[in-house]
């Protein structure tokens, strides 16, 4: 066992015992802080699989941005006196259960068929080749995904504006 | 012990995945409900990221998760504004008390 498989086993086992207390913790704050191991983890993924840009992006956007966003929306709708902030959970044994079969079923899929399982040479960076390619072959996703934004953030702002009665 | 091969992020992602379809089953809240949403398209990104290094395929999948991930930031945005109004409306954001659009 080199480094390369100890660090992929040390991120692995974040990011799923994390995820694990994401799904299972009572306290929703604890869950959203639980997420940031989680997207630290796959982060780590990413890197070990040569994407340094989309490590950067993930911990951007997720960990500075929608983390940060459920984490207001935790506070926002729920009262500010009340410190525990628990939730339950509904049906957990027949979750547990089909959740359980589905994921035999998906991982025993990914473990007997025949990937092409040939890597490629790991680039130095990713940048110079995602630009290129952001503004040749993916230049109308790009553009597409533009207007999309905007129109998130208008309808965003929008739906959440208190309405003058 | 083998080394690390394409199966190994299939696999963490395949887990990742199972438990945010688990979230979305059976967590009441309807923040908790997105993080599981989250935790399932962080695993559709790792397999992006895995076979565009695995399959020599450039670097397309990893704008494909790039692209996932713009979209998960409008999503969430999106989703957050509706759970307010909901908040605002009913007092509660638990998903499975709440069956009506208003009042």
């Amino acid at each position: 066992m080199n480094l390369y498989d100890l660090i992929f086993y040390l991120f692995a086992l974040l990011t799923i015992v994390s995820g694990f207390f994401v799904v299972s913790s009572k306290n929703i704050v604890h869950s959203a802080f639980n997420l940031i191991f989680t997207f630290f983890g796959v982060t780590g993924l990413y890197v070990l699989l040569g994407a340094d840009f989309l490590a950067i992006v993930q911990i951007m956007v997720y960990i500075g941005g929608i983390l940060v966003l459920l984490l207001f929306g935790v506070m926002l709708t729920h009262k500010a006196t009340n410190v525990e902030i628990k939730s339950g959970s509904i049906k957990v044994i027949p979750a547990v259960i089909g959740v359980g079969i589905f994921a035999a079923v998906l991982i025993s899929i990914m473990l007997s068929s025949h990937w092409k399982d040939i890597p490629g040479s790991i680039p130095s960076t990713t940048i110079y080749g995602l630009g290129k390619l952001l503004v040749t072959d993916y230049v109308l996703i790009f553009e597409l995904l533009a207007i999309l934004l905007l129109v998130a953030m208008i309808g965003a702002a929008s739906i959440a504006r208190r309405e003058k009665e | 012990m083998e080394h690390i091969s394409l199966q190994h992020f299939l696999v963490v992602s395949s887990i990742l995945f199972s438990l945010g379809i688990y979230a979305v089953v059976t967590r009441k809240n309807a923040i908790l409900v997105l993080m599981g949403i989250e935790l399932i398209l962080n695993a559709a990104n790792i397999n992006f990221v895995a076979f565009s290094r695995y399959g020599n395929f450039g670097l397309s999948g990893e704008i494909t998760a790039l692209f996932v991930i713009i979209l998960a930031a409008a999503e969430a945005a999106i989703a957050l504004a509706i759970v307010l109004n909901i908040y605002k409306t009913f007092s509660n954001v638990n998903v499975d008390e709440i069956n009506k659009l208003k009042e």
